[in-house]
């Protein structure tokens, strides 16, 4: 079949940067779906995108939709002959015996036959284009001029080729129409005048000419190697910043760095003040030099070659930058002037949610929590309940207003400033990580205990006056928080979430009391925010490839569980049913011999087989063995379960496979002395029993 | 070559978009927080009818006076305001136009279209577009109006709001405010922003800040509330509106003085977004 390559190029007005690699991939899905709903499937697609195009390339099209019968179905048999009738002019055929009457789940039906001439490819694209650009939803859209059409912003020109030719057709915007056209143009800025590319490469081409690097990885791995470059001529390093170079990439068409300084001035401010202060604001790197302390520099990515050699771009960047920083050192020295503590007398007037009061109320009962915690870790409680109690104060600081992001690393300077411990002013940084279960914990006791009193705070009211996720929807982070709080509990020394829980709730009280809310009780809070976070917990393991099956294995058997004794469970399922031995083909084959029969014989017989083996009832040689090795075992096995050492247990039970093989070679299970058969069973029923205490496995497919 | 004075900027805008077919109009005389409050911008913006105006406005935020001694903030500052309505195809290329026509030359300085969706909680406004940046400087907001008092807009207004004193800083090339050239002329006659605004600002930080009597302040707002709804009923969209952006005033003003609490921060601009919706309704429907 003849196939041809098409080119769709829209140009736009300053796509968002931070949209733009979701679109391309969106925008290329999209398209590739609708060609083959209409029967043309097509080869290798690619969507290459900048701020100002979308640009689309699809290889071999087929030039022609195949012809095709399509399957119409009709009214029932036995149908009012005008339905009959209607059906048949609709479908174009004269009588019901073109028609097939057939069977089906609603009853006996006509369908029709109707054969459809596959147009060229050429005429059905224009409705391809509208449909698809009408049908794709950017996370936030816009209408302009009279037109309805909703899109990330204006779109200016559409080039279009397929085939080598021009499309005809246009992009109707609901009052404007875009023509499909065959010329597009370069940079904003460095060029002017149409470019009429022939195909995809002088396409490509001609916008590499023009200054256009279509290609966004291109345009990355440019800006880097620009910047890098740019900072090794002048002895430095740049920071690494892999969000801030996404950005940029999404800012520049044809990106030229440049290098500024910053006045020795400012470089009083903490690092952390001066890189927020360049990235938020202006999107510069940071440079650093060979010992890693940041230097007085800055390399900006501008688009455009300038005619004067970036001096006045320089110029501008540093004003703009020096303004900046006069007001960060403004409020720096602003905040210093009273202590920490003193910022926090806004917190009474700073909302934490409508229904759960204000942030002083929120500081005061983390200091609860935090006591409680240092108490169950047998710690003073001191230093983590100033920690708790000053957490908050830095967001009513000028810093942290201007930067928010900010929040926990101006109070850690400020509490330093005024004489607070390292512990404590440490604390303060920590209190809010860890974000994910990538990021770091909080470096002490003191700095994970304020970073757990704030999460379970804000789940515990949260959840308690029924503010939970809802599907894609989680708008407070709650799922974020629960995931802190699971790690951080697995560094509490065994903490059952309970106590936790009801510490929180009780915090809560005089809140509850005056709350316009609806509270639930602490047993239902608890039910829930148990089962909250064992949601986490599941895919947090999925997530790290564990397999459903083993999850719910262990979830099985862990209700009572701290969550690291749970996290140790997983692992140690994990690696004994996945390890490169037969240890866990052995295991699983042990423990399906031996419980099958029980659960069977326990189904008819409508009992349970789980008490005591009668010693003296075991008459075989076999079973006798298979008794002794299991009672030997079950001692190291009680220490291996209060040590949480699940492997054991489990290597031990795989090695009694041959001895289960010979049991049910030698023995009968089901004796006619029922005396017998019972005990046999209580002995198999055993086996199940101490592997159940590490997972439940018959939960274990496969 | 001297660079432009502050009044030239002026000069070259209004001519510039009065070519375009703008209605060159004056200051709006009620104080406002920013030309969108104008209700040549609100109000022109509701409903069909095509409408293009331009217009330099006054713009006070009382929060932001620094009594004359910031070399950046200001309780006044201006802003130079263009409403295009429907938005034109090429507006984005008018705009550029119009910094050449300030002698800003987009092949030396680097100029920018970088996200920022605007929203006016106090109009129950919004909008998607831009900050424009010149060499790292915000110097103009650049909005297609979606929303105006909850009302979806059809067609669509351009709004292009220069920040004059971050506009002309770099063209002028000097780090204080108060330091721009305002008239260009020589000898005694030199003006500069300092000499025509720093007592102003230094007086309205004083009063936005010291002496304001709260309590009057709360009264003049219900009063202007009370007065907006008075007029909503007699269907004067225009003098009603008037009452609206004094009560959004006083609320700044209110604001500065550190008598609104964060907690009652919503209730008020909830309040004041009430009258700016029922302006607006009685506009349309009298259209």
């Amino acid at each position: 079949m003849t196939t041809a390559d098409l080119i769709l190029e829209i140009l736009n007005e300053e796509i968002p940067s931070r949209m733009q690699l979701n679109a391309a991939e969106g925008f290329k899905v999209a398209f590739v779906k609708k060609l083959a709903e209409l029967g043309l499937t097509c080869g290798e697609a690619t969507c290459l995108i900048t701020p100002r195009r979308i640009s689309l390339h699809i290889n071999e099209i087929p030039v022609q939709q195949e012809d095709r019968i399509e399957e119409k179905r009709g009214p029932r048999v036995g149908a009012p002959q005008q339905a009959i009738d209607g059906f048949l002019s609709s479908t174009g055929l004269e009588d019901l015996d073109d028609c097939e009457a057939r069977m089906t789940d609603k009853g006996e039906f006509w369908f029709a036959k109707q054969y459809i001439k596959g147009l060229n490819t050429a005429e059905v694209l224009p409705q391809v284009i509208n449909d698809v650009i009408r049908g794709f939803t950017w996370p936030k859209s816009m209408r302009w001029g009279r037109n309805t059409l909703p899109w990330v912003r204006p779109i200016r020109s559409i080039f279009c080729l397929f085939n080598k030719e021009r499309v005809s057709g246009h992009l109707d915007l609901g009052s404007d129409m875009v023509p499909l056209g065959t010329v597009t143009y370069g940079h904003r800025f460095m060029t002017s005048g149409e470019l009429q590319p022939i195909d995809y490469f002088s396409y490509r081409e001609l916008l590499e000419e023009n200054y256009v690097i279509l290609d966004q990885t291109s345009r990355r791995a440019k800006i880097l190697e620009g910047i890098t470059a740019l900072a090794e001529k002048h002895n430095l390093r740049v920071r690494q910043d892999e969000g801030l170079l996404d950005e940029v990439t999404g800012l520049v068409e044809w990106p030229v760095p440049l290098f500024g300084r910053i006045e020795p001035e400012f470089m009083v401010l903490p690092e952390e003040v001066l890189i927020t202060s360049m990235r938020v604001h202006q999107r510069y790197f940071a440079l650093e030099d060979e010992t890693g302390k940041l230097s007085p520099h800055f390399v900006l990515v501008s688009n455009i070659e300038p005619k004067d050699g970036g001096e006045a771009i320089i110029v501008g960047n540093e004003r703009v930058l020096r303004a900046r920083l006069s007001d960060a050192k403004f409020f720096f020295e602003q905040d210093k002037k009273q202590p920490l503590e003193l910022h926090g007398k806004g917190l009474s007037q700073a909302i934490f949610q409508e229904d759960l009061g204000t942030m002083a109320e929120k500081t005061e009962r983390m200091v609860q929590i935090s006591q409680f915690l240092a108490q169950h870790l047998q710690q003073d409680p001191t230093q983590a309940m100033r920690a708790a109690a000053l957490s908050k104060c830095d967001l009513m600081s000028h810093m942290v207003g201007e930067f928010p992001e900010l929040q926990g690393i101006m109070g850690f300077y400020y509490a330093k400033l005024g004489g607070e411990t390292l512990e404590v002013s440490q604390a303060i940084a920590d209190q809010y990580k860890p974000k994910g279960f990538q990021d770091e914990l909080p470096k002490s006791d003191v700095g994970r205990i304020v970073a757990l009193s704030d999460k379970v705070d804000t789940l515990v009211g949260f959840f308690a006056i029924g503010i939970k996720p809802t599907g894609s929807k989680d708008p407070y982070a709650l799922r974020r928080n629960a995931i802190g709080c699971i790690r951080l509990l697995e560094t509490m020394n065994g903490l059952q979430i309970e106590g936790l829980i009801k510490t929180a709730y009780e915090a809560y009280a005089p809140i509850f009391e005056k709350t316009a809310a609806t509270v639930c009780t602490l047993s239902e809070l608890i039910g829930d925010l148990r089962e909250f976070f064992f949601d986490r917990l599941k895919a947090y393991w999925k997530e790290k490839g564990v397999r459903h099956d083993y999850l719910e294995a262990v979830f099985a058997v862990a209700e009572q569980d701290a969550f690291e004794v749970i996290g140790k469970r997983v692992e140690a399922l994990n690696s004994f049913l996945n390890g490169s031995d037969q240890n866990g083909e052995k295991l699983l084959a042990a423990y399906r011999r031996a419980s099958n029969i029980v659960r069977i014989e326990e189904k008819k017989d409508q009992t349970t087989y789980d008490d005591q083996v009668n010693q003296n009832l075991l008459a075989d040689e076999a079973e006798k063995e298979l008794f002794g090795i299991l009672t030997k075992s079950t001692e190291s096995i009680e220490i291996d379960m209060q040590q949480h050492n699940f492997q054991n247990p489990m290597k031990v039970l795989a090695d009694l496979r041959p001895h289960i093989d010979q049991f049910f070679d030698k023995v009968t299970v089901n004796a006619d002395d029922k005396n017998l058969r019972e005990n046999r069973l209580r002995l198999l029923s055993l086996i199940r029993g101490t592997l159940n205490r590490v997972a439940d496995f018959s939960k274990i497919e496969g | 070559m001297r660079s432009l004075s502050f009044q030239e900027v002026i000069f070259r805008l209004q001519k510039f978009w009065g070519d375009q077919g703008c209605v060159l109009l004056q200051p709006y005389d009620v104080e406002v927080g920013a030309g969108t409050f104008h209700p040549a911008t609100v109000l022109r913006a509701l409903g069909p009818n095509p409408w293009s105006a331009c217009f330099v406005q006054p713009s006070r935020r009382p929060k932001d006076g620094r009594y004359g001694e910031n070399p950046n903030r200001l309780h006044q500052h201006h802003q130079f305001q263009v409403i295009l309505k429907p938005s034109p195809l090429n507006v984005q290329e008018l705009y550029l136009d119009s910094l050449r026509a300030l002698d800003i030359d987009p092949m030396v300085h680097d100029i920018r279209f970088v996200e920022d969706d605007w929203e006016s909680p106090t109009l129950g406004a919004s909008g998607l577009g831009w900050e424009v940046w010149c060499d790292g400087q915000e110097v103009t907001q650049f909005t297609y109006f979606q929303q105006i008092a909850g009302y979806e807009l059809s067609p669509v207004s351009a709004e292009l709001t220069y920040g004059l004193e971050r506009l002309v800083m770099p063209i002028q090339n000097k780090e204080n405010v108060y330091d721009l050239d305002w008239n260009g002329a020589t000898g005694e006659k030199a003006m500069t922003y300092g000499d025509v605004f720093r007592r102003s600002e230094r007086e309205f930080s004083g009063y936005s800040f010291e002496f304001a009597t709260t309590d009057l302040l709360m009264q003049h707002f219900m009063d202007a509330e009370k007065e907006c709804m008075k007029l909503v009923e007699a269907k004067l969209a225009l003098p009603a509106y008037d009452q609206c952006i004094k009560a959004s005033h006083l609320f700044n003003l209110m604001d500065a003085r550190g008598v609104v609490s964060v907690m009652e921060r919503p209730s008020f601009i909830a309040r004041v977004r009430a009258l700016a919706k029922a302006c607006c309704t009685v506009y349309l429907e009298q259209l």
